[in-house]
C-alpha cells in the first residue's frame, strides 16, 4: 500500500497516509489502541474495503481495479483468521475448514485435510458442528480453513483474544510453522506477551497504529 | 463506491453451472430452508395444476370457437312451418329452389330419425314426432363460392311462404364470440399464473436469500465467486419449481382425465379436455416453471450480491 487513507465517513478519516510493502515469508504484528483501526487495515488487505486515497496493490494488482471475480481471486491467495471465525454453521468442522476448496470447484483430498485436522488438535471434532467447539478450537479451525487453500499471505485479527495463554502459544507455534515454510504472516494484536513470544522464535516487525498512521515500533518491545 | 460488476452471473454461464453436475457439493453451502423449500414446491403444484386447467380451457375453447365457426360458414337450415295440407308442396319447392340456386353444394331433408334426435334434449327420448306440428328442417351445405342469402330468403318468401332460412348467424355468432374470448381468458390466465409464479418463487428466493446473508457474507470472504454463491441458490429453487410443477401437472392431468367424456356428458360441449397430441402441451409447463424458477432466483441473487463486496 502507498499513502493509504481510509475513512468511514468523507472528511474525517480512520487511517491515513499509509505505506507498507509486505514481502513473501515476512512477519508482522499490528497493534494499537482498541478502536485504532486494527481490523479495517486487514479489511484493506483483503479488499473487503477500498481505500478512500492512495493506492493498494495486491499481487501486483490495483485492487480498485480488480472485478467481483477478481477480488474472490484475491481471497483465494489470502487466508484469514477472523476475530470472530466466520462459519456456516450447519455444516460440520471439517467441511467448513474445506470449504474454501469446495467453493472454488476443487476436489478435497480426504486425507490432506485429515492431516490439516491433527495439525489444528481437532481430529477428533471432525464431524462437530462449530457452536459445539470452544473458543480456543474454533481459533485453530479457522487458522486451518485461512491455510487450506495454501495462500501466499495470513491475516489473522485478534486470533488469541479469547484464548488462555497455552492456547495462544499453540496457535502462535502454528502461525510461526506457516511462516517458516514461507507464507507472509499479519497479526492483529493488542497482547504484548504474544509479541515478545513471537519475537523470540521469528524475525518480527512490529507496527503499531497511532493518530491514524502506520508506526514501525520494536524499540519498546 | 463503484457499481459492483456481476457479468459472471450472465445467463449462459449460470445455465451451465446450473446443468453441470455438483461434485464438489457446492449445493451443500446454502442451509437447507425447511419453511422456504416446501412452500416453493407447494406454490409450484399449485400453480401448475390450475395451469393444466386454464391450458384444457384454452384449447377446448379454442376447438369450439373453430368448429362453430366451420359449421357457422359453411351450413345453414330451411326450416318450412306450413299447414299440414301444404308441407309436402312447399317442401317440394323449396326442395326445387334450393336445387337451382348457385353457391349451393347440398340440401338436404332431415329424415324423423334426425328431427327426434336434435329434440331428444329436451323431450327425452322416443319423442312422438309424428304428433307433433314440427316444422321440416332441410340443412343446406354452401360451395365454395357461397350463396346469396339475401335472394335466397326473398325467392323462398314468395314460391314457398312457410319457409324461413336460418342462416344460425344470429344465436352461433355470439357463442362463437363466447367462446373466442374464453380462449383468450384462458391464455391470460396462463400467463397470470406464470407471472404470480415468478413472484411467489422471487419472493421465496428473496426470504431464503436474507436469511442466508451472513452465510453469503462468509462464502465471499473465502473467495467463492457470485456464480457459485448464485449457483447454489438456482439450482435448488429451479430443481423445487421443477419439482413441484410436476407433481401439479401430473394430478391436474389426472383430473382432466377423470372428467366425465364428451358423449356422456351429453355432447353440449366439445369437453373440457385435451385430444391426441394436446396431452403432450401439459409437459411445457414444468419446463416453464422451472426456467420462472431458474430467472426469478438470478434475479433475487443478482439483487442480494449486489449489497455483498
Amino acid at each position: 500500500m502507498q499513502n493509504l487513507s481510509f475513512g468511514y465517513s468523507g472528511n474525517d478519516p480512520l487511517l491515513a497516509d499509509m505505506s507498507l510493502t509486505l514481502q513473501p515469508g515476512s512477519f508482522h504484528f499490528l497493534t494499537g489502541p482498541s478502536g485504532a483501526g486494527k481490523t479495517t487495515f486487514l479489511r484493506l488487505c483483503y479488499a473487503d474495503l477500498l481505500p478512500t486515497a492512495g493506492r493498494m496493490t495486491a499481487f501486483g494488482q490495483d485492487v480498485r481495479g480488480l472485478s467481483r471475480d477478481g477480488i474472490a481471486a484475491l481471497r483465494r491467495r489470502v487466508g484469514v483468521v477472523h476475530q470472530d471465525t466466520q462459519f456456516l454453521d450447519h455444516l460440520p468442522v471439517a467441511e467448513n475448514i474445506a470449504l474454501p476448496l469446495i467453493v472454488s470447484g476443487q476436489q478435497v483430498d480426504m486425507a490432506a485435510l485429515g492431516d490439516l485436522l491433527a495439525w489444528v488438535q481437532l481430529s477428533g471434532h471432525a464431524r462437530a458442528r462449530p457452536p459445539e467447539l470452544s473458543g480456543g478450537e474454533r481459533q485453530r479451525a479457522a487458522l486451518a480453513r485461512a491455510v487450506i487453500m495454501s495462500p501466499d499471505l495470513i491475516l489473522a485479527d485478534e486470533p488469541t483474544g479469547n484464548l488462555d495463554w497455552d492456547m495462544s502459544m499453540r496457535l502462535l507455534q502454528l502461525l510461526i510453522e506457516l511462516n517458516r515454510s514461507g507464507k507472509a504472516v499479519l497479526i492483529a494484536t493488542h497482547d504484548l506477551n504474544l509479541i515478545r513470544a513471537a519475537k523470540q522464535q521469528v524475525q518480527a516487525r512490529v507496527l503499531r497504529i497511532a493518530g491514524k498512521r502506520l508506526q514501525l515500533a520494536g524499540a519498546d518491545l | 463506491m463503484k457499481k459492483p460488476d456481476l457479468k459472471s452471473l450472465d445467463l449462459a454461464t449460470l445455465w451451465r453451472g446450473l446443468t453441470r453436475p455438483d461434485p464438489a457439493g457446492t449445493d451443500r453451502v446454502v442451509p437447507p430452508t425447511g419453511f422456504t423449500a416446501q412452500l416453493t414446491v407447494f406454490s409450484a403444484a399449485a400453480m401448475a395444476f390450475l395451469a393444466v386447467f386454464a391450458l384444457a380451457l384454452a384449447l377446448a375453447t379454442g376447438r369450439l370457437a373453430e368448429r362453430w365457426s366451420t359449421e357457422l360458414a359453411q351450413t345453414v337450415t330451411v326450416r318450412i312451418a306450413a299447414p299440414e295440407n301444404q308441407l309436402d308442396e312447399q317442401t317440394a319447392t323449396v326442395m326445387e329452389v334450393l336445387k337451382t340456386t348457385p353457391g349451393i353444394a347440398e340440401a338436404r331433408l332431415l329424415p324423423d330419425s334426425e328431427v327426434e334426435q336434435l329434440l331428444e334434449p329436451w323431450f327425452g327420448p322416443d319423442v312422438p314426432v309424428e304428433a307433433l306440428p314440427v316444422p321440416r328442417l332441410i340443412e343446406v351445405t354452401e360451395d365454395r363460392d357461397g350463396f346469396d342469402a339475401e335472394a335466397l330468403r326473398l325467392r323462398l318468401q314468395g314460391e314457398a311462404p312457410g319457409a324461413v332460412l336460418d342462416d344460425h348467424t344470429r344465436w352461433r355468432q355470439p357463442l362463437v364470440s363466447a367462446a373466442t374470448r374464453l380462449r383468450v381468458l384462458g391464455l391470460f390466465s396462463l400467463l397470470l399464473i406464470a407471472a404470480a409464479s415468478g413472484a411467489m418463487i422471487t419472493l421465496a428466493a428473496k426470504a431464503a436469500l436474507a436469511a442466508n446473508g451472513q452465510v453469503i457474507r462468509v462464502l465471499r470472504l473465502i473467495g467463492a465467486r457470485d456464480i457459485t454463491i448464485a449457483t447454489a441458490f438456482v439450482r435448488r429453487f429451479t430443481r423445487r419449481a421443477a419439482m413441484g410443477s410436476v407433481a401439479g401437472m401430473v394430478l391436474g392431468m389426472a383430473a382432466i382425465w377423470a372428467l366425465p367424456s364428451v358423449d356422456q356428458a351429453g355432447g353440449f360441449l366439445t369437453g373440457l379436455g385435451f385430444h391426441g397430441w394436446g396431452w403432450l402441451w401439459p409437459l411445457l409447463i414444468p419446463l416453464c416453471a422451472a426456467g420462472i424458477g431458474f430467472v426469478a432466483t438470478r434475479w433475487a441473487a443478482l439483487k442480494m450480491l449486489r449489497e455483498v463486496r
